[in-house]
């Protein structure tokens, strides 16, 4: 699949399908679904793949994305460890300094976590149709 | 080697016992009496919004009350993600010092 289906109509119901994609999935972290966003922002780069081919200009490499996957295990457990260099208990997200309320710290933690989490699944989703469809070097 | 396997299968076989051993105490599901379902629910409910600033209880309950848990479920991912990429890459091109390569270079 390294050339793509690239028609004109694929083409333009593309062009109008990204940006609805993209908002859902950033809307979906909003809300504190981080594997979910992370399942839709796959499909969106997933979706540029398949239609524009290797040369898409939204497009992730294999070994990026298993890069990135790891990046995104990192953020979960590096905010875990923060926690404890302020003094608290892992993954305790009182302990911020920061001038808010609690409740605000803790969803800032929260909101953290699932960009990470959603990092992850995006990106271990675009390793496997990477590998799946052959691209990376022989 | 062998003593390797003896001493593997006896640990599993210990696992289990305590395992069937121990599911007797357990919760009956559905309890209404249950520890969990006392207080703990009770507490999610009432202050999950008010102590965590999150609309959605279950992001709550996954990401701050669970959060060690869920931290154990990324890596879970990640590996399984990773498993299947070298599978497949694996499948495409035969491994250096692997049998089938060693054959085809003797000939």
């Amino acid at each position: 699949m390294n050339k793509g289906f690239g028609t004109v109509v694929l083409d333009t119901v593309f062009r109008f399908l990204i940006p609805f994609i993209l908002l859902y999935g950033f809307y979906v972290l909003s809300t504190g679904g981080g594997f979910q966003a992370g399942a839709l922002l796959a499909i969106a780069v997933i979706l540029s793949r398949v239609v524009h081919g290797t040369e898409a200009a939204f497009n992730l490499s294999g070994n990026r994305a298993l890069i990135l996957a790891g990046i995104g295990t990192f953020i979960y457990g590096f905010i875990g460890v923060a926690t404890l260099v302020w003094g608290g208990n892992f993954l305790e997200y009182g302990v911020f300094p920061f001038q808010m309320l609690s409740a605000e710290k803790h969803a800032l933690g929260i909101m953290g976590i699932e960009v990470g989490v959603t990092l992850c699944v995006m990106a271990t989703f675009i390793a496997i149709f990477d590998a799946l469809v052959g691209k990376e070097e022989k | 080697m062998k003593l390797m396997r003896i001493v593997a299968l006896s640990f599993v076989l210990f696992m289990a016992a305590i395992m069937f051993t121990s599911s007797g105490s357990l919760p009956q599901i559905y309890d209404p009496y249950s520890a969990p379902a006392v207080h703990i629910t009770d507490h999610y409910i009432e202050k999950a919004v008010e102590e965590t600033g999150t609309a959605n209880m279950v992001t709550a309950v996954l990401a701050d009350y669970r959060g060690y848990d869920t931290l154990g479920e990324k890596p879970v991912i990640f590996t399984a993600g990773l498993a299947a990429v070298l599978l497949l890459r694996a499948s495409r091109k035969p491994a250096v010092g692997s049998v089938k390569l060693a054959r085809q270079k003797r000939g």
